[in-house]
């Protein structure tokens, strides 16, 4: 029976063209070029939201926009939320969300604050932070996996739950760190080299080795597949639970850092310190691109998205409208970002 | 006397209350293709789910080559050489096809870094050995755009590319065209002819026919029959006897009905 059927099974999968076993496997349309444009639509989507928004800028106000000092304070402060962006578009790919990040930078930050005053190096405190980071992150992640509960508000209640412990010990009492400019921690992580903050070189290595971690590396492949369909990673053997553990882990490791780093920006801690960022380095996940569904998304998009959301305040003030314009500013900016994705990428079910 | 690949004993699982599997002994040996059909609520998906690892037994022996097995897990059936395409295909369709071939399963070299090209290559051999190739897609093409035979042959893809020793087909002919289930046939015959094993789960008792060694026959969780095909003269009889079976005594009508059928035909 199999002789008589063998023409028939040829190609059965090929849909009409009957030649092409055996033949190579290529798009015929299949540039360079037209496969960069397809695969990193989302982030070339937000660069052109960014492009467009600084260009409007530029034409508003031409002599604050070509000083250097507008951009140097951009690149001090941009990295920190760099730091916590990045991972997000992990939780956020995974099919989860955490809003405990800022609770986390402040405890971590904390934590550093801590052992610089006590007189150690603040090599020591970066370490100490990170561990911290670790242990926040893990916390949080086996909250939400192990027990079951959903994210969103889970993390929203751990965030409440940190801050007002920091809030409680400290009793609002703030922590200036003077020692902190004379160390070499300090002149690595935080001074300048030829004007260009030292912070933004930090940042950029962080999100180019997330984005191989995320393109090509297994824990960027099983975070995908995860969020895309938690049952098939589950039957194909991943360990679905651990893998989603450990987004909230890089998150704390991310919020550690950006943490420590806005304490060595301002030689202070503060018992507020993470707060500010929770909304705008949400706003940057979203402009980046990546879609609230899971499965997908874009870490170098997320990065843009920081850029773009960090100028518009920035730019508003200087554009010379007053700073009541700067929240509507950033609604549009992000309102017209995901009227452009939604219109730039299918989703497939 | 062929090497026994898995064998269950007494596998019972119950969800609460109500017993999906009351009892279930199961063996695959080296080189067949056993056939294991039932009708809807009878058992068949929990099983698979046990036999891939995704379900836990409630109590009962799995023994792989002949060792019993503690942990049981998808990883460890994956392990064991057991590959599974399940009947939702467990296909992540946003994601790429090579992405699906090794999902859980990532070619890895530095630091867990992926071998990107090696996948690419591995994808390309796997495809063109089921003939499942096209100009409309490569490895790089998202699974949610193919079609659902195509999406079959991703499954059947992956789940030969370890060289398993058994693969689970869960109604891989569900849906798809006569050309697609004709290779779906093409490829049991020849997983067989290669000495490996199939268990193949099917509505369609006469596809089931068609291609199996031995047959078991599930029934409200328990076996009602297992026999070789040597016994069994036509599909016909199987399905009368899942009609005995199902309704002892015989429901007025059934087996008429199907023959009213045939004469209006």
């Amino acid at each position: 029976m199999s002789k008589a059927m063998e023409p028939d099974l040829q190609s059965p999968f090929s849909g009409s063209s009957g030649d092409t076993v055996g033949k190579e496997w290529r798009h015929p349309s299949d540039h360079w070029l037209r496969g960069f444009v397809i695969d990193n639509r989302a982030s070339l989507g937000t660069l052109a939201v960014f492009i467009v928004m600084m260009a409007v800028f530029m034409i508003a106000n031409p002599t604050v926009f070509t000083t250097w000092y507008l951009y140097s304070s951009v690149l001090t402060t941009l990295p920190v939320a760099l730091f916590v962006v990045v991972p997000l578009v992990f939780v956020v790919t995974c099919g989860e969300i955490d809003l405990s990040f800022p609770a986390t930078m402040g405890f971590a930050s904390w934590v550093f604050a801590l052992v610089v005053q006590a007189g150690y190096d603040p090599f020591l405190g970066i370490a100490a932070a990170l561990v911290t980071g670790v242990l926040l992150g893990f916390l949080v992640g086996s909250l939400v996996v192990y027990g079951g509960l959903s994210s969103l508000i889970a993390t929203l209640g751990m965030n409440f739950l940190l801050r007002g412990l920091i809030q409680i010990i400290n009793e609002g009492r703030s922590m200036a760190l003077t020692g902190l400019a004379d160390s070499s921690a300090y002149k690595i992580f935080s001074s300048q080299v030829y004007g260009i903050p030292v912070q933004i070189f930090w940042a950029i290595a962080f999100v180019v080795l997330s984005a191989m971690l995320y393109n090509r590396h297994r824990f960027g492949a099983q975070v995908k597949v995860v969020g895309d369909n938690p049952d098939s990673a589950k039957q194909m053997g991943i360990d679905v639970k651990w893998v989603r553990v450990k987004v909230f882990v890089f998150v704390g490791i991310g919020a550690a850092i950006a943490g420590t780093f806005s304490v060595m920006i301002n030689f202070t801690w503060w018992p507020t310190a993470g707060d500010g960022y929770l909304l705008p380095v949400l706003a940057s996940v979203f402009v980046g691109g990546t879609p609230t569904w899971g499965g997908i998304g874009t870490v170098a998009g997320g990065a843009i998205g920081a850029v773009t959301v960090s100028f518009i305040q920035t730019g508003v003030v200087a554009a010379g409208l007053s700073g009541f314009y700067v929240q509507f500013f950033n609604g549009l900016i992000i309102i017209l970002s995901l009227l452009g994705h939604k219109w730039n990428q299918a989703r497939y079910r | 006397m062929a090497e026994r690949i898995i064998e269950l004993r007494d596998i019972k699982k119950s969800y609460g209350q109500v017993y999906a599997l009351g009892g279930v002994d199961l063996s695959v040996d080296r080189g067949e293709v056993v056939g294991l059909i039932g009708d809807n609520g009878a058992g068949k998906s929990t099983l698979i789910k046990i036999l891939s690892g995704v379900v836990r037994p409630t109590s009962g022996d799995i023994l792989v080559r002949g060792q019993p097995v503690t942990g049981w897990s998808a990883a460890r059936s994956r392990d064991a050489g057991i590959e599974t395409v399940f009947q939702d295909r467990a296909l992540a369709v946003q994601q790429t096809i090579v992405r699906n071939i090794f999902m859980g399963r990532e070619l890895t070299g530095f630091m867990g870094f992926l071998k990107v090209n090696k996948e690419i290559e591995e994808a390309r051999r796997l495809m063109r050995e089921i003939g499942f190739t096209s100009k409309v897609f490569t490895p790089h093409s998202i699974v949610g755009q193919l079609s659902g035979g195509e999406r079959q042959g991703v499954a059947i893809a992956r789940a030969i590319y370890k060289q398993a020793e058994l693969i689970i087909l869960d109604e891989p002919t569900t849906a798809l065209s006569l050309t697609e289930t004709a290779k779906v046939f093409h490829f049991v015959r020849q997983v067989r002819a290669s000495g490996r094993s199939i268990l193949f789960i099917g509505h369609n008792i006469h596809h089931v026919f068609d291609i199996a060694d031995r047959f078991v026959v599930l029934d409200r969780g328990k076996v009602a029959l297992t026999t070789d095909r040597s016994e069994v003269k036509s599909a016909e009889e199987l399905i009368n006897f899942m009609e005995d079976v199902a309704h002892p005594g015989g429901l007025p009508g059934l087996h008429d009905g199907g023959e009213t059928e045939q004469r209006a035909r």
